[in-house]
């Protein structure tokens, strides 16, 4: 037991890389270039000279999808709970403390009901400095509730992803939430709902290996980092270098598993295309 | 088993090792130690009894993970004798990594899938260590249609340190393999039983892990990652794995705690590798015993179920 045993050893995935940026200026991660956050503001946080696509949280794609105040946020008491009372270097619950006071939410994702033009929908976002966006248990039940929201009345689900994966803290619970999502996205779709997943930087482990992967159309932001396995973790597996490009957005549009990548400035056109070709399916089954 | 001791039995391979040179004295210069062989073995057992009645996290760890231990095909080939092995995902490959099949366990047609370690390093090349690539997955799902079409029951064997963490097996789509079995294997419209046979990490455990029962065996882990990857990430240390361990409450027992494990299954003492025969027949005891439930249930009933129990599962506060 000495080969893979070592290569056990070596799995290790942390993200380390900047959420949303603060203060008065940002050098863009994409083309080098100093922005002013002022002038970022206006373009949705992307890039005007590379494209390069900064983190949001979900109040700017509260304001990007939904006009003015038209939406309600679905479930927002929920909160971690400590199931497991664990404490690595750091305890969880200083962890989620510290993350809530850091981000001002309750945890990492946030539901919503709103209207995106015309179309009502259920909206998840997720916020990847939350603990890096981890699925622990109050993702998977807020999910699951915006699906059985989404399924009862007849409303397509959209959800903007971005997590690091499952939440080791919540040990098996965590890994289960894949489970129970899951099941709840195959009946909504068996009745018919429509579901589009938009992956955004990075979607890797439990989420893409759920509802990540799971939408009736997946959508991508540009240069997003996608896939299962941390690219560190596959590094030290395979002992080379990963190839130029490798689980990003545009790879994997290539290799066929997105359908398509979306500018922030044209998502929300895209969706409601993409809406009104599912509407009457969603009647039809209501 | 001797030669191959884990740490924690060091006492027991100490007793062995006298017990060896005894036998080996006594049959040299004809010294009658009989008795004292007698005594020393009954001591073995009692060591062995005390030892295993109280095994940390981190050697149920270490004992889930034993390169002697039952694999997924042990039990198949036990549990039916004439299994016929079916290969392939339709679509890129065969991986090795999980096997698949049908076979008869008694009364009962039931498909068979399960991840498939090697006994040495030859087998282990072949079946990657029990790392699935996303083949194994898609193989894995269409067995697992061809059974619902068929209304057999599907019986899945756990066994795996996590998904391949490859270039290949990303390009292919690791992520989407998994994902959709989980969707399908929620609403699969026959019953499906997961049982846990040694090490199950992540969502590639979790690949072919949706269930109606999650059965696991006394010795075994199931968790959201390994105790090593825990602890590297959150210790930034692989050594503290023992601690992960504990601190993510993997084994069995937790999860059964957890009500998230239905069944535990016991081992011979010593573990699954000192009986095989003996561990088979206990897997199918309880595979025969569930199946008997399961398939009396309507389908709606029993993908009803299945969803609203893996609904429950979660803890927070509101
Ligand atoms: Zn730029």
């Amino acid at each position: 037991m000495t080969a893979w045993f070592k290569r056990q050893k070596e799995k290790v995935t942390t993200i380390e890389k900047k959420s949303i940026p603060d203060g008065l200026w940002e050098k863009c991660p994409g083309c080098e270039e100093i922005l002013f956050r002022r002038e970022l503001l206006k373009t949705m946080m992307v890039c005007p000279h590379c494209h390069f696509h900064f983190r949001l949280v979900a109040e700017d794609y509260l304001k990007i999808l939904f006009a003015g105040d038209s939406y309600e946020e679905l479930n927002p008491q929920l909160h971690s709970a400590d199931p497991l009372n664990f404490k690595a270097k750091k305890s969880y619950s200083n962890q989620l403390k510290e993350a809530t006071v850091k981000t001002g939410s309750p945890d990492v994702i946030s539901t919503y009901l709103g209207n995106l033009g015309e179309h009502k929908i259920v909206l998840g976002v997720m916020n990847f400095s939350f603990i890096g966006g981890s699925m622990g248990s109050v993702v998977g039940e807020k999910v699951s509730r915006a699906i059985d929201y989404a399924r009862e009345n007849s409303v397509p689900l959209v959800m903007i992803c971005a997590s690091g994966g499952a939440r080791m803290q919540e040990g098996i619970y965590s890994l289960m939430q894949l489970a129970k999502i899951s099941a709840k996205l195959a009946r909504y779709s068996e009745a018919g709902g429509l579901y589009i997943s938009i992956l955004t930087d990075p979607t890797t482990g439990g989420v893409s290996a759920s509802y990540g992967m799971l939408g009736d159309v997946i959508l991508a932001e540009p240069g997003a980092l996608i896939g299962f396995a941390g690219p560190r973790v596959i590094k030290q597996t395979i002992g080379e270098d990963l190839p130029e490009g490798f689980q990003r957005s545009e790879f994997l549009l290539e290799k066929g598993f997105v359908d398509r990548i979306i500018h922030r400035k044209e998502m929300k056109e895209v969706l409601t295309q993409i809406l009104e070709f599912g509407h009457q399916e969603v009647e039809a089954h209501a | 088993m001797a030669g191959f001791y884990l740490d924690f039995e060091k006492p027991i391979a100490d007793l062995d090792q006298k017990i060896d040179e005894m036998i080996e004295m006594s049959s040299k210069d004809g010294t009658d130690l009989s008795s004292e062989i007698v005594r020393l073995k009954e001591k073995r057992e009692k060591i062995t009894k005390k030892i295993y009645s109280n095994l940390s996290r981190w050697q149920r760890v270490q004992l889930a993970r034993y390169p002697k231990r039952p694999y997924a095909l042990d039990y198949i080939e036990r549990l039916s004798p004439s299994f016929v092995e079916l290969h392939g995902d339709r679509c890129f490959a065969d991986d090795h990594a999980i096997v698949s099949g049908i076979g008869k366990i008694d009364d009962y047609h039931v498909a068979y899938v399960g991840q498939q370690k090697g006994k040495n390093t030859k087998e282990n090349l072949e079946r990657n260590f029990g790392m699935s690539r996303p083949e194994g997955y898609r193989k894995a799902l269409r067995i697992m249609k061809m059974a619902a079409k068929f209304n057999r029951p599907v019986i899945c064997f756990i066994d795996t340190p996590g998904a391949y963490p490859g270039i290949g097996a990303e390009e292919r789509g690791q992520a989407e393999a998994i994902a959709k079995n989980l969707m399908e294997m929620a609403v699969l419209p026959v019953p499906i039983m997961v049982i846990v046979i040694g090490e199950g990490a992540s969502g590639g455990a979790l690949g072919i892990g949706v269930g109606d029962r999650l059965i696991m065996l006394e010795n075994t882990w199931f968790s959201v990652i390994s105790p090593e990857g825990c602890a590297s990430i959150l210790w930034r240390d692989a050594s503290k794995a023992e601690m992960a361990a504990d601190a993510m409450k993997v084994t069995a027992q937790d999860l059964h705690e957890m009500g998230i494990c239905d069944e535990i299954i016991p081992e011979p003492l010593g573990g699954a590798h000192k009986d095989y025969d003996l561990m088979a027949q206990q897997v199918k005891k309880v595979i025969i015993k569930e199946l008997d439930e399961l398939m009396q249930l309507e389908t709606s009933e029993l993908i009803e179920r299945r969803i609203t129990k893996y609904d429950r599962i979660g803890m927070w506060e509101e």
